[in-house]
């Protein structure tokens, strides 16, 4: 097991913790460029996919696992974004403009949605942010003039200096880059002064407040981020589906980020990325084994849904902490070969903290 | 005069519709109040008992007064297993588990409604369907009308059960103060699958009225969004107030759908919800609570 000293401060704001973690990160960068070149067009559009939804699972991360506030409504974040990116880039503004202005509209929506839920937390929250979402999806059906309504809006192809990004890999890449950035943001993020305060805020909203912390600003501001975040995914979005439909941007889309949090591991970023590899790799492995299934049950028209809502169940009963706390879990493991004991990963306890105001 | 039964014809429809908002978000509210819990599934729930209504006198051949209270029994039983086997696990869990544990029983029960009983729209008899009422010059359906008489006569049921019953009052003080009603024997944990029960059996009671109105499918859950407008209208911890929230709802809906362009009806209850938390959060019925650290 390896054992971390600290020597200098240098050392404790590095992004990376030691020489292994460069040379995984460096080799997984390395897989990452080169799978366009080895896989087929399908597999590569369908990693653009999951590349889009991590971008999106990072934001709500941003919010839900690291400043505890619930968002049931992150889809129409995306959606704003999306008819965002493509109304200008229809109107003739370059991309390198218009793919800031989704994600900065995006989080003008989400400083809206934001300021006027400041006093709600838990259920409330959740409840007023799945109203919002279901206010902006009907918006997008029914404002027509500007979102084409049901007959959707082609989106066109976007130019970076001249440079058209057209297909499977030109999404691909630009995805990539956009959730590296994307990364590189929220993991500095969580260690300046705001984002410890988000840190606080989950912890606990009460000290925090006694600490200093101004509880509205930096609600607001983790709000902005999140759904600027959301916003820059929704462009690329836009262009992954080339073709803009407004109920793509519904309730369920939205449980399917929150799906990506909860799965993946509530507070790590790593968590985001394996929420959506889960999210978008499932029903490509139902797809593939469903002729395989005995009974018809590959056929049943309701098992991917159904698979989800299984999937989620059992992870809240049995695994709260997600696929990351289960593979560090798994990690400890073979560090500490012989010496494992169950004890050290018992859960503790915990008790709910009543939101009953007396 | 026209105009004046017009709008009389909208709020009794309103009304009606109101009712339905109203027993489901009265679930909502009767869990809420005692375990703290928010059940994201009650629509499906609901959607479940409509279901069995459909499998015991359509399919089944059953009187309708006989089936729908099998069905809600069925249902109830459910709900009581439903807490009984997986929600009490969760109890000390962050709220937000409980709604994502909700919301994804939500879609195990609407697949496996879709396996069981497929996912097209099915309707049975009942002696509501189709027929009228003539009130001096107003012609209402019988449909609407059962629906507001039943709530009403439901809504009694509850409130003599409530306050006349040792069980009812047992479920009172456990909502009230958990510990105490625990040292004074209440056993707190059964009280609580059997408020889940109760809130099932509300939902199956509310599926049932709507079947001469609309038909029964898989997405009929859905109708669950709205009763949170309905809840939160009414302050979510109390009773008559989520009833109240939803006849507001449901008329307020009506009228936009009359008035208003097209598009508006469908937003109506979210606005009325947004609208609420954001200019009284306490809703319309509860006393101003201050947090105390």
């Amino acid at each position: 097991m390896r054992t971390l000293f600290r020597t200098s401060y240098k050392q404790d704001l590095r992004l990376w913790r030691h020489r292994g973690d460069l040379l995984w990160y460096g080799l997984l960068g390395v897989v990452l460029l080169l799978i366009p070149a080895t896989l087929g067009e399908f597999y590569v559009g369908e990693m653009g996919g999951v590349f889009i939804f991590a971008i999106a699972g990072v934001g709500l991360m941003m919010l839900t696992g690291y400043t505890g506030l619930v968002n049931l409504g992150h889809a129409a974040f995306l959606g704003i974004g999306a008819y965002t990116n493509a109304i200008l880039l229809h109107a003739g503004v370059p991309f390198i403009v218009t793919l800031p202005a989704a994600g900065l509209m995006a989080a003008l929506a989400g400083v809206a949605i934001g300021i006027p839920t400041l006093r709600m937390s838990g259920l409330y929250l959740a409840i007023a942010t799945l109203a919002f979402g279901a206010i902006v999806g009907t918006v997008l059906q029914k404002w027509d003039s500007v979102t084409g309504g049901f007959d959707g809006f082609a989106v066109p192809t976007p130019t970076i200096f001249g440079w058209p990004i057209e297909g499977a890999t030109g999404v691909y890449y630009l995805s990539l880059a956009v959730l590296v950035f994307v990364l590189w943001v929220s993991a500095n993020v969580l260690r300046t002064p705001l984002g410890r305060a988000m840190v606080a805020i989950r912890d606990s909203e009460i000290s925090a407040q006694s600490m200093g912390i101004n509880l509205a600003l930096y609600k607001t501001v983790a709000f902005a981020i999140s759904a600027g975040m959301a916003g820059l995914a929704g462009a690329l979005f836009a262009h992954y589906v080339r073709f803009l439909a407004p109920d793509s941007f519904d309730v369920l889309l939205s449980i399917q980020f929150v799906t990506i949090v909860f799965v993946g591991g509530l507070g790590s970023l790593h968590g985001a990325i394996f929420g959506a590899l889960f999210v978008r790799l499932l029903p490509q492995a139902i797809a593939i084994v469903r002729d395989d299934l005995p009974f018809g049950i590959g056929r049943m028209p309701g098992l991917e849904p159904s698979l989800f809502g299984l999937i989620l169940v059992l992870c809240i009963l049995f695994e709260p902490s997600g696929i990351y706390g289960r593979w560090l879990k798994i990690k400890r493991w073979f560090q500490e070969y012989p010496l494992h004991r169950r004890a050290a990963k018992r859960r503790q306890k915990t008790y709910a903290r009543s939101e009953r105001l007396r | 005069m026209v105009d004046a039964v017009r709008l009389l014809q909208l709020v009794i429809n309103g009304a009606a519709a109101g009712c339905i908002y109203g027993l489901i978000a009265l679930g909502f509210v009767l869990i809420y109040k005692a375990t703290e819990m928010i059940n994201f599934a009650q629509g499906d729930i609901m959607m479940l008992g409509g279901f069995f209504a459909f499998s015991l006198i359509a399919h089944f051949g059953l009187n309708y007064w006989v089936g729908a209270l099998l069905a809600v029994v069925i249902t109830a039983a459910f709900g009581f297993a439903l807490d009984a086997l997986i929600l009490r696990r969760v109890i000390g869990q962050p709220q937000f588990a409980v709604v994502m544990l909700t919301l994804g029983l939500g879609f195990i029960f609407r697949a496996a409604a879709g396996i069981t009983w497929g996912y097209d729209s099915v309707g049975f008899e009942t002696p509501f369907t189709n027929r009228t009422v003539k009130l001096g010059g107003l012609v209402l359906g019988a449909d609407n009308l059962s629906i507001i008489v039943g709530t009403v006569l439901l809504c009694g049921i509850l409130y003599l059960f409530f306050s006349r019953t040792r069980l009812g009052v047992a479920m009172q003080a456990s909502s009230q103060n958990q510990l105490a009603a625990y040292y004074m024997g209440i056993p707190v944990r059964t009280v609580f699958s059997m408020i889940w029960a109760i809130s099932s059996g509300v939902a199956a009671v509310a599926a049932i009225l709507l079947a001469p109105v609309s038909m029964i499918d898989v997405n009929m859950g859905f109708l669950g969004i709205k009763a949170f407008a309905a809840a939160v209208l009414g302050g979510f911890g109390s009773i008559p107030g989520a009833l109240v929230g939803g006849v507001i709802v449901g008329i307020s809906e009506q009228m936009a759908g009359y008035y208003l362009p097209t598009g508006f009806q469908d937003v109506t209850a979210n606005v009325v919800l947004l609208g609420t938390l954001v200019l009284r959060p306490q809703g319309l019925f509860s006393d101003v609570l201050r947090k105390r650290v």
